[in-house]
């Protein structure tokens, strides 16, 4: 079986480099000309910025330098001691200070990428030009609600975990597989994303050792964790965003999703701000419809220049 | 002094081992911006058993790490890599170190016979309500502590239901009537939450290790 995949429309970065994050190396991707004005993409979760492939081209072709990162421990970025929310904030700073200085920019964030960007505008505005949301405005705790004591019970459980798994992680590593295999697994968090995109995804975002291949993602870090932070805290700096600002929301139901719908956010929404709801799309909404999304946010944001 | 490397993924700790003895050891948790002490503090000084001092990641003889990203969480990870070694334990903590005591005793209440909470650097914590965070960059030092521990540490987010619910998983899965005790003087929120809950002793720091002592 061959190594090289391609996908309808996938197109690779045009120029890649690092930025220096106070000694994390951040691996930035872009696609079209370097003197268009800039719009920022901002990946979830356990992504990576070529998860854009299909997706950025589309604006690069419209006019916009289209930039993209790895987060830490994500991707081509660098692996390093400790990973947070703050941490990921800074790095996204010095990305926009390596990119931009100063100007205001447009910027995309797409699930995590998306709460991210929502405190960034929340702590410095003046780097913001207009803000899209794809489907990353968590409303509330992932699962039920829980009265105090099951509350407690659960707390239990995940640190116990959490810390069955810091305890193992100084000689974690990835399982290898192949192209076929590891999209199979990552298909279990992406069930609406097709078997030909996810194997491109590995062939172009996983590493390919010796004895197989594996997903770039740093083994130290695990979706979920603990802690004091609540992801609505997002959602409450929403409401008081000067810069235009464009949700979107989806309707079906995935793992990766915060199951938020439109009656949980109108009350936070920004003054002036637009809210798109797609009931029979998931998480991954620019993936499944790359064009629509597109356009969708080209009219939004309007002339580049 | 013997100082035993611990590993917490990529990070080293020093655990040193501060006076030497049987029994179960007394682990103490500096402050924030702190290390290990050299000596006994007095009021420990009657604990019968040997006397342990951890230092946190980015502090003392630890690992600094790149480019930060501390919760007190992590710190958690660093106690658990200790009591992994150590066995059972009494922890007594300064400050953030108290904090850190907190988590320790409702994420391992099987192994963590007590904890006391003593005033120190990094009691207090950040808010406890969302704020705009201070996304700021600082010059790299290589010497501990670690500025971005400073900052990072000194500003983490106590909210008083999450303290509460760690104090309910301290009660719940100890053996002890009151696993925790509050000597801090100065109660920020969620330490005043914590101090009033079922299950938490008030005691001064050598009553409550001669309590936990047994």
């Amino acid at each position: 079986m061959t190594d090289i995949r391609t996908f309808p429309g996938a197109r690779p970065p045009d120029r890649c480099h690092r930025v220096d994050a106070d000694g994390v190396g951040i691996a930035v991707n872009e696609w079209g000309s370097a003197t268009d004005p800039v719009l920022m993409l901002v990946h979830g979760g356990a992504d990576f910025s070529r998860t854009f492939d299909v997706f950025a081209p589309l604006l690069a072709e419209a006019g916009w330098r289209v930039v993209a990162w790895d987060h830490r421990g994500h991707g081509d970025s660098d692996h390093t001691h400790l990973y947070s929310f703050d941490a990921d904030l800074r790095d996204a700073v010095q990305v926009f200070e390596a990119v931009a200085g100063h100007d205001p920019v447009a910027v995309l964030g797409h699930s995590k990428g998306g709460a991210i960007m929502t405190t960034l505008a929340d702590a410095q505005p003046f780097r913001f030009r207009a803000f899209v949301n794809l489907d990353g405005i968590p409303y509330r705790r992932p699962g039920p609600d829980l009265a105090d004591h099951q509350r407690t019970e659960a707390l239990g459980t995940e640190v116990a975990s959490w810390l069955t798994h810091r305890r193992r992680t100084a000689e974690g590593i990835r399982k290898p597989g192949t192209i076929e295999e590891l999209a199979r697994r990552r298909g279990t968090m992406n069930p609406r994303l097709s078997t030909e995109w996810l194997e491109y995804l590995v062939s172009v975002g996983a590493r390919h050792d010796d004895d197989g291949w594996r997903w770039k993602l740093d083994p130290s870090m695990r979706m979920g964790g603990f802690g004091p932070w609540r992801p609505e805290w997002a959602l409450f700096r929403m409401a008081g965003l000067a810069v235009p600002f464009l949700g979107v929301l989806v309707g079906a139901e995935e793992p990766m999703g915060w199951g938020t719908l439109p009656r949980h956010v109108e009350r936070w929404m920004p003054r002036h701000g637009r809210l798109e709801f797609f009931e029979d799309l998931g998480h991954f909404i620019h993936i499944e419809q790359p064009q629509m999304v597109a356009d969708m946010v080209l009219e939004f944001l309007g002339d580049p220049a | 002094m013997n100082v035993t490397t611990l590993r917490h993924n990529r990070v080293e700790l020093a655990l040193h081992e501060i006076r030497g003895g049987a029994g179960r050891p007394l682990l103490l948790l500096h402050g924030l911006g702190e290390a290990s002490p050299n000596r006994v503090p007095s009021r420990a000084a009657a604990w019968p058993g040997p006397v342990y001092g951890l230092d946190f990641t980015g502090h003392g003889a630890s690992t600094i790490p790149v480019g930060g990203g501390y919760t007190a969480e992590i710190l958690l990870g660093d106690v658990d890599a200790a009591v992994t070694h150590l066995g059972e334990v009494t922890i007594y903590g300064r400050g953030l170190g108290g904090y850190v005591a907190l988590l320790a005793a409702g994420a391992l209440p099987d192994r963590v016979l007590g904890a006391v909470i003593a005033d120190g650097p990094g009691l207090t914590g950040g808010p406890t309500e969302p704020i705009s965070p201070a996304v700021v960059r600082l010059a790299a030092d290589r010497r501990p502590p670690d500025p971005y521990a400073l900052l990072e540490l000194g500003r983490d987010l106590r909210p008083v239901d999450y303290a509460l619910d760690i104090v309910r998983l301290a009660v719940g899965g100890s053996e002890l009537e009151e696993p925790i005790d509050v000597a801090a003087v100065f109660r920020p929120p969620w330490l005043d939450a914590v101090a009033a809950a079922p299950g938490v002793a008030g005691l001064d720091v050598p009553e409550a290790l001669a309590l936990y002592a047994g």
